[in-house]
């Protein structure tokens, strides 16, 4: 892990970068928010934008989420509180993501991964939803593994009308 | 039926304020209100600023209705119905765009953006007792708009609007005059939905007795902010009937506003800044009705659905009623148009609406479960009644309820006569405030 981005092969690198989603993903699944935040690199941003604005930015649109990364753990703080009503107890959620590509690109800070992955995630409570749509990450790597310095989910959901709204982690 | 009598306890004497929960759950309730309620009062679309240049237009659902609300070429704001006289497809398909005309893809009639028809295909198959102008296209009898926002009435003889929102206007001009140039909708709206009555969602909005509850992870996060400096801000102010059913509850503000109260949310950096906007406010406005928009929190219901919070951030939340277990929302974030895309200031504005607001905010969410639970608690049919009598006898103070009893007694009002009750301007139960202060 320690070559350089760019000398390692395409396979190679996709196949570090799924273990990685997919260690991520049962992270939130089995709602171990504390360890997930630490996937997080100190300056970094998670963000959803509103469904009807699938490519909007938080300079100039209104979106869903827009954390920085205190809002990020601002964020997990509440979830694990007993008085985050929506989810107490904790939905049960499944996460299945696909079509991971990747793409090495050069930062001033050095090389980094854009990654883009496909997802699917189930929220059971009271009823079943689910919310699908396309990740974008910008992972820095870090020893042996990635951290996340930027990570976005854009829905397909055209509303969150089946949902109601959107009380996890996507 | 009479609702007044039979669905409502509003006892003044002893301070008894009760709602039957059928209310909240019967399908004809549901569209007795439909029919006196949404298809006779001035019911929100949109601003004008979602239509800013000549063809602009943007798809809404209100009242149950598909509607175009457009800016045509000649500049007028208007509203038509979002089916073609044809024979009713789809209009148009877009949720939002620029146009001069309106193609309907079945048999491409087409008509301009005034709503003229202009184009029969195969003119020639039409006898001469077919005229095009009995085919322009039609919209809800009136529109007109208040400071920016338009809204609708289905009843040709409803009011004029500006003497339908009578005192809220007050309030209107204290969100939309904090702008030097006139307010905008940010782009991007959160549009979600709750599996309850949509009046749970009315009374919901300008609750303030649930924030140290429901909300208390949102107060936890303003305390871990550094926030919440005015500890006891929540227990300033008090609710308002403004008369037509509209009310408003006010409070000192508890945590930052972008205008115009500076908390460490916002950052060290930004508290010039901060302070300017409010300097600006006062030789805007003068010292009191600055500080008053700057430093209060306005909770603002435009009966029967439409939600103006002046809080973190500004929302325009319009409810969709879908059933009577179930209802839509779309929600937007209201900027001062000089808060230009990019800029600190929006920027700080975006950051503390999604704090709160939203499908993805810090407390919205524990709204909706709120609402969802109650609606699920109906379904034991007892206890029959739910309470909202804090506050009958006692000064104002913003977790009473008056707010919310303002918008019962004109929903009653409206379903038996068509009209609204009389404005309450004083005490509710001055008799057992009497009795109280001689024991
Ligand atoms: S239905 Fe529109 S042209 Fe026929
Ligand atoms: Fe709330």
């Amino acid at each position: 892990m320690t070559t350089q981005l760019s000398l390692r092969s395409a396979a190679e690198l996709r196949l570090s970068v799924e273990d990685f989603l997919y260690h991520e993903a049962a992270l939130l699944d089995a709602w171990q928010l504390d360890a997930w935040v630490e996937l997080f690199i100190a300056d970094a941003r998670y963000e959803v934008p509103s469904t009807d604005r699938p490519h909007g930015g938080p300079a100039d649109a209104l979106m869903l989420i827009s954390d920085t990364r205190s809002m990020i753990s601002a964020r997990v703080k509440r979830l694990n509180s007993r008085k985050a009503h929506r989810e107490f107890p904790w939905s049960r959620t499944r996460r299945l993501i696909t079509n991971v590509r990747v793409r090495c690109v050069s930062e001033a800070g050095g090389e980094e991964l854009e990654v883009k992955a496909n997802f699917a995630i189930y929220r059971s409570r009271r009823q079943l939803n689910v919310y699908v749509g396309e990740y974008t990450y910008r992972l820095v790597v870090s020893g042996d593994t990635f951290k996340i310095r930027f990570r976005r989910a854009e829905l397909d959901q055209e509303t969150l009308n089946d949902h109601g709204t959107l009380s996890i982690v996507l | 039926m009479s609702y007044t009598s039979e669905k409502l306890i509003d006892d003044r004497q002893n301070g008894v304020f009760r709602v039957h929960r059928s209310l909240m759950t019967s399908p004809e309730v549901y569209m007795d209100e439909q029919r006196r309620i949404f298809d006779h009062c001035w019911l929100y679309v949109g601003h004008e600023s979602e239509i800013e240049k000549p063809g602009d237009y943007v798809r809404r659902t209100v009242a149950g209705r598909p509607l175009i609300f457009l800016r045509d070429s000649g500049g007028e704001v208007r509203v038509f119905y979002n089916t073609c006289t044809h024979r009713g497809a789809t209009l148009c398909r877009e949720d939002s765009g620029n146009t001069r005309v309106f193609q309907c893809f079945y048999h491409a009639w087409s008509f301009d953006n005034t709503g003229r028809l202009l184009v029969t295909p195969g003119a020639e198959g039409y006898s001469s007792g077919f005229r095009k102008a009995d085919y322009n296209l039609r919209g809800p009898a009136r529109v007109d708009g208040y400071r920016g926002l338009y809204f609708v009435n289905f009843d040709r003889d409803a009011p004029d609007l500006v003497d339908y929102l009578g005192a809220a206007t007050e309030y209107l001009d204290l969100v939309f005059d904090q702008a030097c140039d006139g307010m905008r909708v940010v782009d991007g709206s959160h549009l979600y939905s709750v599996g309850s009555n949509w009046k749970l969602m009315v009374e919901n909005s300008m609750d303030g007795y649930h924030a140290p509850t429901v909300h208390a992870t949102y107060i936890d996060f303003v305390k871990d902010s550094g926030g919440g400096q005015r500890g006891n801000a929540l227990n300033t102010g008090g609710g308002l009937d403004l008369g037509n059913g509209h009310a408003v509850m006010e409070s000192l503000a508890a945590w930052a506003r972008p205008i115009a109260y500076w908390e460490p949310f916002f950052g060290d950096d930004a508290r010039a800044d901060i302070e300017a906007i409010l300097d600006d406010l006062i030789a805007r406005h003068g010292e009191e009705r600055a500080r008053r928009m700057a430093g209060t929190f306005r909770n603002l219901l435009i009966f029967p659905n439409l939600i103006i919070n002046d809080v973190a951030a500004i929302t325009i939340r319009r409810i969709e009623p879908l059933a009577a277990d179930r209802h839509r929302l779309e929600a937007w974030a209201l900027a001062p148009k000089e808060e230009v895309s990019g800029s600190a200031r929006l920027q700080r504005r975006l950051d503390s609406f999604l704090t709160f607001l939203g499908p993805g905010g810090f407390a919205s969410p524990d709204d909706v479960e709120a609402l969802e639970s109650c609606q699920e608690g109906f379904r034991a049919d007892e206890p029959e009644w739910s309470d909202i009598s804090r506050g009958m006898s006692t000064a104002p103070n913003p977790q009473d309820e008056i707010q919310i009893r303002t918008f019962w007694r004109a929903y009653v009002s409206m379903l038996d006569t068509g009209k609204f009750a009389e404005r309450v301007t004083s005490l509710e139960a001055p008799a057992t405030a009497a009795m109280e202060a001689a024991s």
